[in-house]
């Protein structure tokens, strides 16, 4: 079955609470090569079905209006992904 | 006067706002998110909690519930409705309040006796407090973080659309130390801090005069009855 999957990420220019307290974990850690942690979200949405262009748009749609907030999150990228059924050979 | 009060799946304080509903004056009257029936009630409180578990966004899921179609048409006919909390969530997440609610900026839940100011006392929930009047009500919350766009922030303080702001500390990281936000009309009011937990002596925040006696909460319930009776 196909699936689309939509990522989300908060928005550049604010601050991503989240984010701040893994990078401060991973200082604590010893990795001190990291300037910044962003964490986003990634929806994947099985689809009954073929991916055309109307299911396409339609989630387009649906990432804009319910799976993100634009006031608080940009969508960062719509994609879909390989529909070989799980073990399949690559 | 009857009042609404939304329970949701994960609704924490639909009790204690119906328990404020009562103290106020009013008759409190319970809704059942499921439903598309507003049993007739003449103004709404979303209450506090974490619908959903705060999945996806806090208050976005429920934000969706059937019964808030209802809630936003009753809202554009001039419906007093009130969000707390998560309820102020919910009505950013329907677009009925501008701007957005994130986690915390230092990163913690924080629950507190807050020290608020009345910003616009014009509002269908706070036109019993005197202007600029200073009040104290409990704060709980791990999302309360109000944001907004530049342009969206000059708008709500250049329309007085600033209905509360903190005093003291900034618990949360809100911009302009936002607490809460009205509508252009002034019916729909949504704030963080938690005024239900203030209306009843030996229940509410310590006052200099005694222990728990504060009930600076009560005017925001009894400014909508006083406004609902008064129209009548």
């Amino acid at each position: 079955m196909p699936t689309i999957v939509v990522e989300v990420m908060p928005k550049a220019e604010l601050l991503d609470p989240q984010g701040k307290a893994v990078l401060g974990a991973l200082t604590r850690l010893g990795q001190s090569q990291f300037s910044s942690v962003r964490v986003g979200k990634r929806f994947e949405l099985t689809v009954d079905g073929e991916v055309t262009d109307a299911v396409l748009a339609e989630v387009k749609t649906l990432a804009d209006e319910m799976l993100s907030n634009s006031v608080i999150e940009d969508v960062v990228g719509i994609h879909v992904v390989s529909t070989e059924p799980a073990g399949a050979s690559v | 006067m009857r009042i609404g009060v939304v329970t949701f799946p994960g609704s924490l304080d639909d009790r204690d706002a119906q328990r404020a509903v009562r103290i106020a004056g009013a008759e409190p009257v319970a809704l059942w998110h499921g439903t598309h029936d507003l049993d007739g009630v003449d103004a709404i409180v979303l209450p506090g909690g974490f619908s959903y578990g705060d999945y996806l966004r806090a208050g976005a899921i429920a934000s969706h519930s059937p019964i808030m179609a209802e809630v936003i048409q009753a809202a554009d006919r001039g419906v007093p409705v009130l969000g707390i909390c998560n309820g102020f969530q919910m009505l950013t997440e329907a677009h009925l309040l501008p701007g957005g609610l994130i986690r915390n900026d230092h990163g913690s839940f924080i629950c507190r006796d807050q020290r608020l100011r009345v910003e616009n006392t014009s509002t269908d929930w706070t036109n019993g407090f005197t202007d600029r009047q200073e009040i104290t009500i409990p704060l709980k919350n791990g999302e309360g973080g109000f944001i907004a766009s530049t342009a969206e922030l000059e708008r709500l303080e250049g329309e007085n659309h600033v209905v509360f702001r903190y005093l003291d500390v900034n618990p949360n990281g809100s911009l302009n130390d936002i607490a809460g936000i009205t509508n252009a009309r002034g019916n729909v009011v949504g704030l963080m801090p938690h005024p239900e937990h203030a209306v009843e002596p030996g229940f509410g925040p310590d006052t200099p005069d005694a222990m728990r006696s504060g009930v600076d909460g009560l005017t925001i319930f009894t400014s909508a009855l006083e406004g609902l009776l008064a129209r009548a």
